[in-house]
């Protein structure tokens, strides 16, 4: 760390022997920049600003590009090194590696985002070049004032905590548990199992959901490294990567978790029955107290407050639960509160899946007024042998099966009015409910599309199996869902799907007695305020942003926080636990590394210089900055400081030195960046 | 009337937010025009109204600072703080008789590539009709909360 780069400021940028190098990136950055223009003003114009030598190359990332930089540094002696390329984001870190290699402080290399903020933004190839001039100007300037740092090392604790016990999450937990290191499973609801465990069947090769989910949620719950908070919710983070401190909430089961056996007695005495919204989509019924389903981890039941009829009614009523509880103490406690707990982790993995489109947003549609209108998830619940209707596809009476059923496609996805993008799984997801409403009610089925989308693995197979199996295709977006006969020749007791067949290009009317909405997947109602808490940014759309769409779509910008499933955008099982193993791992890495090397961004302050004047203290939003009312200075811990710069800007003396982004780099950067306003030859002067 | 002078303006972003927004734009190939410069900083917060005072008196016509939306900062809540300086730093302006529409704040999420190319659109046709800045680059004028060896610099 550097303790007063001021001092040895102003000077110091004579005798730098910088380096320039200005990339192509392919035609990249050479189709829209003049790059040895950009060269030559750099090499030629700024010679007095302390460039050496400056070069252009095809690809500078390129194992020959870096090792150029590592020649030159040798044969030229460079104490600096500006590359002009793509965004820091990208290869700030290549660069520096290769800096580093060749024996020069890695943040004494500059990179100066000429494809990025340049190249790929302006078609004006002039105004282009002038811009990518002020740029390596502006980074040339800004070298010049940097200081060598040394990276910050933070130990990583081992612990880590995940979000989230769908598919996704219970991936993640039980790889990074079999690897012997704690993991906190933090779960919302009162089972772990997510969305997974409403499912009948599995798309393409129908394997039963909970055959191939209950053994991972039991090994969850028993094993020794893994610790399930269920019922619960993360309120709080603090700290960072390597050590994070999570506030986590428990809410009131009503129910002591080490006492009750899950015996099950108190909810079979229960005497309330109320719909269940929650696991089985509405069309289902629970008790006040209740397990969200039989094989639910932990196996212990939540009683509901909002139903009972001790709360509803005042105390002295009912409490047969607590009446029939055979445990000993009893496991019943009306009297519970909620808890919170703090959990001391390294890294986090969130895994917080997403939430169902709710079809009743487009009415046309009829769902929650036509009542044989369901959504797939209730589709999902009553082909499900453990379901309300123990399998059996009925409508709406609970009695009729179907003898025809229009599924359709994309409610909600791929719709301008609603979510403009895929939701990746309603294709494959339409096509395996069609397949079971055939085998188990033999109903005619049409399914009404957009496009199809099967790709990966098996997917398209299974497309034409069911294409064999005699479903009906209509490629067209529904207009409309009606319960009313237009003319005679159309019956009553039936719905209409009104489309227009866009492959023989006419109007249809197709009669069926139960339509399906395939209803996408969205982000989390609260995604957003998730995400706050985590200290990560959610898309547009509502998706928590991985640090590269491409290259890591497991980190995000938050150094220790990663991501894996469909919190992160639509995805299908296969894919929720691939990233999940892939969190999993990174996990694994840097537990296994022990240590991270964090940027040496922080600020420091200079005691001689302070006047105790306070000004910062209050600006710390980690509370680093304290007084030393002996000394009549204040001081950063450095080990609490994360760089923002905040104090830096506001201390009046000046006494504040924010490495990394010093005021000497900054206020360097600005004039080497309004340098170019002449003409390179004047520049010079 | 066509106006063709082309304003130069120094923009600020912040590591997390801003400046991915930036790159975004740049991923996507959103086009926007060239008379922005950007400089990085890690957050908003530590931009000091220095900084903007520097970039105008050394021939920019306009300042964009740009952070994380509220409540997004990673550093919790530091661009209130950049809210704040930016408001004083505009009262300032006026009294030294610059339009303090020359400097302008704006929020960009990491996702926002669009709106902060847009942004940037806006702000450069607000810069073009005020007209170039002029403001007299030396000596350098002496502003609110300046680091002592600029002071110095600047003394005869
Ligand atoms: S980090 Fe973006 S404004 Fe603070």
């Amino acid at each position: 760390m550097t303790d007063q780069p001021q001092q040895h400021q102003q000077e110091q940028g004579q005798e730098e022997r910088i380096g320039v190098y200005v990339c192509h990136c392919g035609t990249n950055i050479a189709g829209v920049i003049d790059v040895g223009s950009v060269r030559d003003f750099a090499g030629e114009g700024l010679k007095g600003r302390g460039v050496v030598l400056s070069r252009d190359y095809t690809f500078m990332c390129s194992t020959t590009g870096q090792e150029l930089i590592q020649k030159d540094i040798a044969e030229h002696g460079l104490t600096r090194v500006v590359v002009a390329a793509c965004s820091p984001h990208l290869h700030e870190g290549t660069f520096r590696t290769a800096c580093d290699r060749a024996g020069l402080n890695p943040y004494l290399c500059e990179l100066a985002s000429i494809r990025e903020h340049v190249a790929w933004v302006h078609t004006d190839h002039d105004a282009a070049t002038t811009k990518a001039k002020a740029i390596v100007s502006g980074a040339i300037e800004r070298a010049r004032h940097s200081v060598p740092l040394e990276a910050i090392h933070v130990p990583v604790d081992a612990a880590t905590l995940v979000v989230g016990g769908g598919i996704a999450g219970l991936q993640a937990a039980l790889e990074i548990a079999d690897a012997g290191h704690e993991v906190y499973l933090v779960e919302r609801e009162p089972s772990v199992g997510g969305h997974m465990a409403q499912f009948d069947k599995t798309f393409p090769t129908l394997d039963c959901a909970a055959c191939i989910l209950t053994p991972k949620m039991a090994a969850a719950g028993s094993h020794p490294h893994l610790h399930l908070h269920t019922w619960s919710e993360v309120e709080k983070v603090e700290g960072f990567v390597g050590n994070f401190t999570v506030t986590v909430r428990r809410k009131p089961r009503y129910v002591l978790e080490d006492v009750c056996t899950g015996c099950g007695i108190c909810i079979e005495k229960c005497p309330v029955v109320v719909v269940d919204d929650a696991y089985e989509a509405g069309i289902g019924y629970r008790k006040a107290i209740y397990m969200p389903f039989p094989q639910a981890v932990p196996k212990l039941p939540v009683l509901d407050p909002d139903t009972c009829t001790y709360y509803l009614k005042g105390k002295g009523s009912c409490r047969a639960c607590e009446k029939f509880c055979p445990t000993e103490p009893n496991s019943i406690d009306f009297n519970q509160t909620e808890q919170r707990i703090n959990l001391r982790v390294g890294n986090i993995v969130l895994a917080t899946g997403f939430d169902l489109f709710d079809a009743r947003r487009i009415p046309q549609y009829g769902y929650g007024r036509l009542p044989n209108v369901f959504t797939n998830l209730e589709l999902e619940r009553m082909c499900n042998a453990s379901g309300p209707t123990g399998g059996a596809i009925t409508l709406r009476d609970g009695r009729t099966a179907p003898k025809s059923v229009g599924i359709i496609h994309c409610v909600g996805s791929r719709d301008r009015n609603y979510n403009n993008y895929c939701s990746a799984i309603c294709c494959m997801q339409s096509l395996k409910l069609a397949h079971l409403v055939r085998e188990r009610t033999g109903a005619e089925v049409h399914n009404f599309y957009i496009d199809l989308r099967t790709a990966f693995k098996d997917y398209d197979e299974f497309y034409q199996r069911v294409l064999d199996e005699g479903v009906h295709f209509v490629r067209g977006k529904v207009a409309e869902v009606s319960e009313v006969p237009r003319g005679p020749d159309e019956a009553e007791g039936k719905l209409y799907v009104q489309v227009e067949d866009t492959l023989i290009g006419m109007q249809r009317r197709i009669p069926v007695d139960m339509v399906v909405l395939s209803a996408g997947i969205e982000p989390r109602h609260d995604a957003k305020q998730v995400g706050q808490t985590f200290g990560i940014a959610c898309s547009a759309n509502g998706w928590f942003i991985e640090k590269h769409a491409k290259l890591d779509p497991i980190s995000t910008m938050t150094e220790g926080v990663f991501l894996a499933g469909c919190a992160q955008g639509p995805k299908d099982i296969p894919a929720s636990v691939s990233q999940g193993a892939a969190a999993a791992a990174r996990v694994l890495m840097r537990i296994r590394q022990g240590e991270l090397a964090l940027e040496p961004v922080r600020a420091s302050i200079d005691a001689e210089r302070c006047s105790g004047c306070r000004i910062c203290n209050a600006l710390c939003p980690f509370n680093a900055i304290s007084y030393d009312a002996a000394g009549g200075v204040s001081a950063i811990n450095s080990a609490l400081c994360q760089g923002c710069g905040t104090c830096v800007a506001a201390c009046p003396a000046g006494a504040i030195a924010g490495s990394g982004f010093s005021n000497e780099q900054v206020l360097a950067q600005i004039e080497g960046l309004l340098l170019t306003n002449l003409e390179p030859a004047e520049a010079l002067t | 009337m066509a106006n063709d002078f082309e304003p130069v303006i120094i923009g600020f972003t912040c590591n997390w937010c801003s400046y991915r927004a930036a790159d975004v734009a740049g991923t996507t190939r959103l086009k926007y025009a060239p008379n922005v410069r950007l400089i990085r900083l890690m957050c908003s917060g530590r931009i000091d109204p220095t900084f903007v005072l520097k970039a105008l008196a050394d021939g920019a016509d306009g300042v964009l600072i740009t952070g994380c939306h509220p409540g997004d900062c990673h550093y919790l809540e530091q661009n209130y703080k950049a809210l704040r300086r930016h408001r004083l730093l505009q009262r300032t302006l006026a009294q030294l008789g610059v339009e303090p529409e020359r400097v302008h704040l704006t929020w960009a999420s990491a996702a926002e590539g669009a709106i902060f190319a847009a942004t940037i659109d806006r702000f450069v046709e607000r810069v073009r009709a005020l007209g170039p800045l002029r403001w007299p680059a030396r000596p350098k004028p002496l502003p609110v909360a300046v680091a002592p060896e600029l002071a110095e610099e600047a003394l005869p």
